[in-house]
């Protein structure tokens, strides 16, 4: 069946057992995105250090498995790193998203957000894995601002 | 089940669609009629030979086709006309969907060129709703209440899904100009009790308008009877196309009214600087209408008349006594709305704890073939008011059955398994 590939073991497991879920002090931009059509929502905050360097993305939020997991993930992937290499990831995590199904992930880069692969084969979910992704731009934005 | 003339089985062989397989082999349950409901034979081989026979613009060619395209265009407005008792057939404005005819009526008031004080709107006056309504009959009177600085007020929802009647007579007052609420609730499956909250509206010398999108579809519904002032629907809920709606509206007010959209069609004769307009129902009807569209209306109505609005109303009854005690004894489940088949129709919402409705849904698609409704249904306010964003919602039809419930039962055990 199809919803065996979308719902990934680890996405579950990300969705039941979120990463670094919770909004923590301090941070230098929090932002709100929602995605009218489904209701699913997040808050993100930013906090950057010396020489880029990512030390916190603490989120909230309610919604789909897939969003939520997505958020999780993000976590994992950009804390501790850089503005740069988690901008990398960012980026082929949005290709993959927004690739109907034909683009291969590089799980080199991509680490555990290769898991969310089938999603690009669902269009009316890709919207919800990119939700926290999208947010986490925005905040980086806002925080170098 | 009743031992009436309705056999499922036969109904069901009228709608292609139902027969078709999903990807995988997988039958198809289809439990969104609330969303929109599939057609029978009859509905698209009526548009198909209208297409391939007859079809010219209506009301301004004179040959051979445009004779024909008008006739069926205004066969059409009869067949509907007879269908909810409008006492005169021209009553029944044809608009693209029941949004537009909520509009529609919404745009009539507060227009500073009618001077018919029923329709005049300004700061000190209140148009009324309810907190249950679908999007189209909220943000129409929204937009209503900026333009002229009147105040939007509301009937607020029970814990059971009920409209809240309580403060009736301090919510609809002298002030009030128009109360507009829905006969059926998209979400609640709610059926209102408009005859109670007309009373007060005559009282204090209002209007009322009915959204009755979901409950022409399934009852039988007469105009005069209901006593209301506006009533809309929409032709893709009802077993007919998308793309054609209804207003119906008592003659003597739809007369008072301003027109609406301006075009070709809508009028009299034409200055320059000036207008004047066509009788009703073509003041309200700018520019070329969905032709064909309400043609297939006409044929929807055909089939729901064939078919018998008392008997869909009595198996669909019968689906909501079966689907709520399936549901309600289902480990976990919050169903949103009244629990008693009373006064209610077949569309059942509920939630789960821990699990999304979008979660639920593809499940139910990817494995069952279980087609659901999951999100907010466009009535937003009606959530927030239950503290949930979002429910899964499984709405039944004439062609609908037991099987299908127990196949949404079954899903919906798998669904638990994933995600408990």
């Amino acid at each position: 069946m199809i919803a065996e590939s979308l719902y990934q073991e680890l996405i579950l497991e990300h969705y039941k057992h979120p990463q670094g879920r919770g909004l923590r002090e301090p941070y230098d931009a929090e932002v709100h995105h929602v995605n009218p059509t489904c209701g699913d929502e997040v808050t993100m905050r930013v906090k950057l250090g010396d020489g880029g360097k990512v030390e916190d993305v603490s989120y909230d939020g309610q919604g789909c498995s897939i969003s939520q997991a997505a958020a999780s993930v993000l976590h994992e992937l950009t804390t501790g790193s850089t503005v740069v290499d988690s901008l990398a990831v960012v980026d082929a995590f949005t290709r993959l998203m927004q690739g109907r199904g034909q683009v291969e992930p590089d799980e080199d880069v991509l680490g555990d957000a290769v898991a969310f692969a089938g999603v690009a084969k669902y269009p009316a979910r890709v919207k919800c894995a990119l939700l926290a992704w999208m947010a986490y731009k925005d905040a980086l934005v806002r925080s170098s601002a | 089940m009743t031992e009436s003339m309705f056999d499922v089985e036969r109904i069901r062989k009228d709608f292609p669609i139902l027969s078709r397989e999903l990807p995988g082999g997988r039958p198809l349950v289809y439990l969104d009629s609330g969303n929109s409901s599939q057609k029978p034979a009859q509905v698209i081989n009526t548009m198909r030979d209208h297409f391939e026979q007859h079809y010219s613009n209506v009301g301004r060619a004179l040959h051979v086709l445009g004779t024909e395209s008008t006739e069926a265009y205004e066969g059409a407005r009869d067949k509907v006309a007879a269908f909810i008792g409008a006492p005169d057939r021209d009553e029944v404005i044809f608009t693209k969907n029941a949004s537009e005819a909520l509009n529609l009526v919404a745009y009539a008031f507060g227009n500073p060129t009618n001077t018919d004080e029923r329709f005049r709107l300004g700061p000190g006056d209140e148009i009324v709703i309810s907190e249950m309504e679908h999007h189209s009959n909220l943000v129409p009177w929204q937009f209503l209440a900026q333009r002229t600085g009147a105040t939007l007020r509301w009937f607020p929802v029970t814990d059971e899904g009920r409209l809240d009647l309580s403060g009736l007579d301090e919510l609809v007052t002298e002030r009030t100009k128009i109360v507009s609420i829905v006969h059926q609730s998209n979400v609640l499956g709610t059926v209102n009790p408009v005859a109670d909250v007309l009373a007060r509206v005559r009282q204090v010398g209002a209007l009322m308008m009915l959204d009755a999108s979901q409950s022409v579809p399934h009852r039988a519904i007469d105009v005069a009877a209901l006593g209301v002032d506006f009533v809309a629907f929409t032709g893709h809920k009802m077993v007919g196309p998308s793309g054609i709606g209804v207003l119906w509206g008592r003659r003597e007010l739809l007369d008072a009214m301003p027109p609406f959209l301006g075009g070709g069609e809508m009028i009299e004769a034409v200055w320059m600087d000036h207008s004047t307009y066509a009788p009703v129902p073509h003041k309200f009807e700018a520019g070329t209408p969905p032709i064909v569209e309400a043609i297939g209306l006409g044929a929807a109505v055909d089939y729901l008349t064939g078919v018998g609005m008392e008997d869909i109303q009595r198996h669909e009854h019968d689906l909501t006594v079966y689907g709520l005690d399936a549901l309600g004894e289902f480990p976990g489940l919050r169903i949103i709305g009244p629990t008693t088949a009373e006064e209610r129709g077949g569309t059942l919402s509920f939630t789960f704890p821990g699990i999304h409705p979008h979660d639920v849904g593809q499940i139910l698609d990817d494995r069952f073939g279980v087609a659901v409704r999951v999100g907010h249904h466009c009535a937003r306010p009606l959530h927030l008011r239950f503290g949930i964003p979002a429910t899964t919602r499984a709405s039944f039809y004439l062609y609908n059955t037991t099987d299908e419930i127990d196949a949404l039962v079954r899903g919906l055990h798998h669904v638990q398994k994933v995600f408990g």
